[in-house]
């Protein structure tokens, strides 16, 4: 079945509405993406009619909801290629993903001196839980530069990795530049010195195929709402071998085997990352969005997105003043921009008044701002629903912002 | 869409493109920073001071025309003012950008040319940014103040 936006967006309620008397245009995915009718409608199943505890329960609702919950795993598996569906650990998100690894893995295996290498590229979820490890260590962060195209330098790659790294985390996509990451290759060079690597797939998963066997990453993860599925969830893959190695992260429910006063014993990956009652109706309708995601299909998503990357790159051309932030060859639909002058502040409130949602500011990623040289930017983001109508409409607004402050 | 042209008047534009009283002050007696990490807003403000009276003010950093317009006429309005007379004018512009239209913009003089931000949530900080960073001036606070 050919691939049809026009058809695919009535899947999606939200975008039907209309912002400020105009219909939504909904460029913002990277920040989140929106949710399609099933996932809703399989949000409100499991409150109507599923609703209960999980892993304790006999009675019918606790069986259904457990059996639901755990096919999610094996849902998340097959999304990811993952070997089995104990490699899958669910969070909050990526961010508590990175939180956990750098407590459970970092706490363990990285000491004073040792080191943790990142890339200039990054989101401060992949900062700040490694500057907390460092605190609380005496652990070292590195971090990998970038060229002035948002790319990282290959050549040199491998000169960042010293016999005291002992874990490289790096993202997939750049959430600002939409850089994609060569992240197979990266980690066969640390694999060659021995060393882990953790991927920041939040801005991938939503666009490609990831593929952890294909990629052999040791430890990955992404959040369910920049996926098409609800926000407060989503998933950290990890090699089994990792897993069962590292401590438990928070304890409490459900993540023990036994307990006494004197000493409690935990249940093996993943269920000893998973304390207290999870997002259950979040985890099951997960699910949902990675089916529906998969269902369309990945080379009709890709053929898509990239079209909506190259006629909007090609028609930004046309805006006076407007400098593309991010030029590497291999892009996601991620397009940051600034505009002479005008400060990005203004451009979002002004497409805003059009009806236009875009990202504007820092992008959670300070450090990479600092080295482009700018204060904030404005960013566009599609995801395959999105239409060159919808391009049309946020470059007739551009022209707008520059009216205004000609 | 006219609450846009509220916001970005003639006089706003006007003063982002040419501020006043821009730059850094040379032997200034007071100054403080302010910075909105939400969208990057960062100014200095600089003050020489007669006693409790503002005898001369100026401003640099970036931001936003909003935010750097507030700052440009603030600078021109509260020359010549007290202390006091600072945090009132400040209650008044405050309530006038929070949608508190009771006492008529008008009476604010050029001020007035922010009311429209009352329809903008998200831009409240924007305009309030050079006066958070001015009252800091005052209270010679050191620290980097934040609108966030």
């Amino acid at each position: 079945m050919a691939f049809n936006p026009d058809l695919i967006r009535k899947d999606f309620p939200i975008l039907q509405q209309t912002v400020h008397g105009k219909p939504l245009v909904y460029l913002d995915n990277a920040a989140t993406s929106q949710k399609p009718r099933v996932v809703i409608d399989r949000i409100e199943r499991y409150y109507t009619r599923e609703n209960s505890n999980i892993n304790r329960g006999v009675h019918y609702l606790s069986e259904e909801a457990t059996r639901e919950y755990e096919r999610t795993r094996e849902v998340a598996q097959k999304f990811l290629n993952a070997r089995t569906a104990e490699e899958i650990v669910f969070v909050r998100g990526t961010t508590e993903a990175f939180n956990l690894v750098a407590q459970c893995f970092g706490r363990k295996h990285i000491h004073t001196g040792d080191e943790i290498l990142i890339s200039a590229m990054e989101h401060h979820a992949n900062i700040v839980p490694w500057q907390m490890l460092r605190e609380q260590t005496g652990a070292v962060l590195k971090v990998a530069p970038i060229t002035d195209r948002g790319e990282l330098i290959l050549d040199e790659w491998e000169k960042n990795i010293t016999p005291r790294t002992k874990l490289v985390s790096i993202t997939h996509v750049s959430n600002v530049l939409g850089t994609i990451n060569p992240v197979k290759k990266l980690i066969q060079i640390a694999h060659d010195h021995g060393v882990p690597v953790m991927i920041d797939a939040a801005q991938s998963v939503p666009h490609m195929q990831v593929d952890v066997q294909d990629l052999n990453c040791d430890l990955l993860a992404f959040s369910g709402h920049k996926v098409f599925g609800p926000t407060g969830i989503g998933v950290l893959f990890g090699k089994e071998a990792i897993l069962q190695d590292m401590p438990p992260y928070q304890g409490g429910g459900d993540m023990i085997a036994s307990v006494t006063f004197e000493k409690t014993t935990y249940k093996a990956a993943p269920f000893k990352f998973e304390a207290g009652t999870p997002h259950v109706a979040g985890v099951i309708a997960m699910a949902t969005a990675l089916e529906y995601v998969s269902q369309l299909g990945w080379a009709a998503i890709h053929q898509q997105e990239q079209d909506l990357l190259d006629y909007t790159t090609a028609r930004l051309q046309e805006i006076p003043g407007v400098t593309i932030l991010g030029t590497a060859p291999e892009k996601a639909s991620v397009i940051s921009f600034i505009m002479n002058d005008v400060h990005a502040h203004d451009i979002g409130t002004i497409l805003d008044s059009e009806g236009i949602a875009v990202r504007v500011g820092h992008h959670c990623a300070m450090p990479l701002m600092n080295r482009l040289g700018v204060p904030a930017t404005a960013r566009v983001s599609f995801a395959f629903y999105n239409t060159r109508a919808d391009v049309d409409r946020f470059i007739a607004a551009l022209h707008k912002v520059e009216e205004v402050f000609r | 869409m006219s609450d846009l042209s509220e916001l970005y008047q003639q006089m706003i534009l006007d003063h982002n493109r040419k501020p006043r009283n821009f730059g850094k002050m040379e032997g200034a007696d007071r100054s403080a920073e302010g910075y909105n990490p939400l969208c990057g807003d960062h100014f200095h403000v600089y003050l020489k001071m007669d006693h409790d009276r503002i005898t001369a003010v100026m401003f640099d950093g970036a931001g936003c025309a909003i935010s750097k317009a507030s700052a440009s006429i603030m600078t021109d309005v509260v020359k010549g003012k007290t202390r006091d007379e600072v945090h009132a004018l400040f209650d008044r512009v405050h309530a006038m950008l929070t949608g508190d239209h009771s006492e008529g913009p008008e009476t604010l003089g050029k001020l007035a040319v922010f009311s429209g931000v009352s329809e903008f949530p998200t831009r409240v900080k924007c305009a309030t940014l050079a006066w958070h960073t001015l009252k800091a001036a005052l209270a010679q606070q050191i620290e980097a103040v934040s609108t966030e």
